[in-house]
């Protein structure tokens, strides 16, 4: 598989929020606008890809028994690295997803890609992956965030389309979460699954 | 008087008012992977409620005892995780040894309660809002038993579904989440209710 | 490169060499961000200052601590005091909402802003320019110890913020709090030297108690 298929693997037919269903918990925790997913959706991908890339290089080196605790560490690592960049550098992504950055440790797309993909193949190819994957979490949970602020304030990106008054605001809330996400999956298995 | 009815106040939120899956989206992943039955959604949800109180309390001593000790607040995220790696590998050697038809049931799913974003998420709550060892062993006991009273009431919707002839695409997953969301448009009824107590416990 | 066999040593090796790696590598990115962030925080609380006090230039003495709430007296770049921002805290509707408030001399609030919340997105979130001098439910200018500071719904003066109720009660609570413990303690003292009388401060006068309206009104969303 050249590097390109991975790509466009991790962004269409494995994209890890539509079709594997994985890291649902900030795909609806971060999404209450189209920015906040994005945000989520980047830093998500960042570790991605520097985890899958670390672990493909010191995959020889580790003894399979105790290979998820060192890749625990190797992710638990870079999230916090992350974190503390995000405090000083981006203090307003950081009041914006609060719990959720931290979280990005457990989220099952990170440590599932070290397992299915960066545990058997070359960094190179790893990068990439991450790259597609991460992608393909950026869109959907940007997608998501978009439809969710644009059905619930009105506005999209913060730009008011046709303004508050005419905003469901259930969209932003709970609820509306799982609503629009469940709908936004069977709009891609419609699309997906006929193309 | 006051802490005890602040206790209870801690209970009645995580479960109902601020429930974990429902309103905080953490733990969502067993909440749609393992829900198909009722009898494995409470297994899950009393699995997941003993580790998290296990989990909440060893972390709540290694953050008071070691990381701020130390000033080694930056490595919380890490040493946590790793706890609960821990703590969860060897309930699931226990629950082999002791309970195999329990074991049976939860099979792939135990490992991924160490992923499962509630347990570190309520560990690191904990710390964060600043309660003390009993307040936090409460409200993870609480966090545990809201989360096993959605897995239970989300199961026994998805078991009737079955009987339903859903439309194509929308069925498995999208059925499910829309499904949830019913059920957290129910749970918002409860939103509020907190602030009524307080004023009737005279906390305010 | 063969993979490395599961034995102990290697097992133990590994771990510990990847977890000093780990180790190293987060301290080390930590003693670049700390610094940073500590500015970040304290450039924050600077601006804030400025903006709730509605001026640039500013001298900021030390703060001092009362009950819970941390207060900040200012004066002009001559020394002349022209009041006290203060940080105070209330339960909101999600968590803890925490305000800085600016009054001067005389208790009439200069501008405020939110420092942190927890309030629903769309709903109590507005709390940060609701109350602003150009938003629906001015509160600059009024003074909590003479105008009757609570929402029109418990007969205020306030406009509440549309379907958030809950969160426009702990707003102005926060502020109220802040005016009696904080202010109103110092004018007691016939407030010549605002820093001396610190622990005068530590007013004892009550909180709002709660109307019976608080427990009947039925909240919609909030």
């Amino acid at each position: 598989m050249n590097n390109f298929k991975v790509l466009v693997n991790g962004i269409i037919k494995e994209n890890p929020t539509f079709v594997l269903l994985l890291g649902m918990c900030p795909t609806l925790g971060t999404t209450s606008s189209a920015i906040n997913g994005m945000s989520m959706g980047l830093a998500t991908m960042c570790v991605l890809i520097l985890s899958n890339f670390i672990i493909a290089l010191i995959k020889k080196l580790i003894p399979d028994m105790v290979r998820i605790p060192a890749y625990i560490v190797v992710i638990a690592s870079l999230v916090t690295v992350l974190q503390m960049v995000i405090k000083a550098y981006a203090p307003e992504i950081d009041k914006s997803l609060g719990l959720f950055i931290p979280l990005i440790v457990v989220n099952c797309i990170i440590l599932g890609r070290a397992e299915s993909f960066a545990a058997k193949n070359g960094a190179i190819a790893s990068i990439f992956d991450g790259i597609g994957i991460g992608l393909g979490f950026t869109i959907a949970l940007t997608c998501l965030g978009a439809v969710r602020e644009l059905l619930g304030t009105g506005a999209i990106f913060g730009i008011t389309l046709w303004g508050e008054n005419y905003g469901m605001l259930m969209f932003v809330l709970a609820p509306g979460a799982f609503l629009a996400l469940g709908y936004l999956i069977v709009l891609f298995n419609k699309i997906t699954k006929k193309a | 008087m006051d802490y005890v009815l602040n206790l209870v106040l801690i209970i009645i939120v995580a479960i109902f008012v601020n429930n974990v899956v429902l309103a905080q989206f953490l733990g969502i992943c067993p909440f749609l992977g393992v829900s198909k039955k009722v009898d494995t959604a409470s297994g899950m949800g009393m699995a997941v409620t003993a580790v998290l109180v296990v989990a909440t309390i060893v972390t709540y001593l290694i953050q008071t005892y070691v990381l701020n000790v130390f000033g080694l607040e930056y490595l919380q995220t890490i040493a946590f995780i790793l706890v609960i790696a821990a703590l969860v590998q060897m309930i699931e050697i226990i629950l082999k040894k002791t309970m195999p038809a329990l074991y049976q049931a939860l099979g792939v799913f135990l490992p991924l309660i160490t992923t499962n974003c509630c347990i570190l998420g309520v560990a690191i709550l904990v710390i964060q809002k600043d309660y003390d060892l009993l307040q936090g062993i409460i409200f993870a006991l609480a966090t545990g038993i809201g989360f096993l009273l959605a897995m239970v009431l989300f199961a026994g919707l998805r078991e009737q579904l079955d009987l339903v002839d859903v439309p194509k695409p929308f069925r498995g997953v999208p059925i499910a989440l829309i499904t949830a969301s019913l059920l957290a448009m129910a749970f918002m009824g409860f939103s509020g209710v907190d602030g009524g107590l307080k004023i009737l416990f005279g906390l305010q | 490169m063969k993979k490395l066999k599961s034995s102990l040593t290697n097992m133990l090796a590994v771990l510990t060499i990847i977890a000093i790696v780990a180790a190293g590598v987060l301290a080390s990115v930590n003693a670049v961000t700390a610094p940073q962030i500590e500015k970040i925080n304290a450039d924050n609380l600077a601006a804030g200052i400025k903006s709730v006090m509605g001026s640039d230039e500013i001298q900021v003495a030390d703060p001092w601590e009362a009950d819970a709430f941390t207060v900040y007296a200012v004066s002009d770049k001559d020394g002349n005091s022209l009041g006290n921002a203060v940080v105070t805290t209330e339960n909101g509707f999600g968590g803890p909402l925490k305000v800085l408030v600016g009054f001067n001399q005389e208790g009439d609030i200069l501008g405020y802003t939110v420092l942190e919340h927890a309030e629903t997105p769309g709903l109590g979130a507005k709390a940060a320019d609701w109350f602003q001098k150009d938003g629906k439910g001015n509160i600059i200018g009024m003074n909590p110890g003479k105008d009757n500071f609570t929402v029109s719904k418990d007969g205020g003066k306030v406009d509440a913020i549309t379907a958030s109720t809950i969160t426009s009660r702990a707003f102005l609570r926060a502020i109220q709090n802040a005016y009696d413990k904080v202010i109103a303690g110092q004018d007691a003292t016939s407030g010549a030297t605002k820093q001396a009388d610190k622990s005068e401060g530590e007013g004892k006068t009550p909180c709002a108690e709660p109307t019976a309206s608080d427990l009947e009104t039925p909240e919609v969303i909030e």
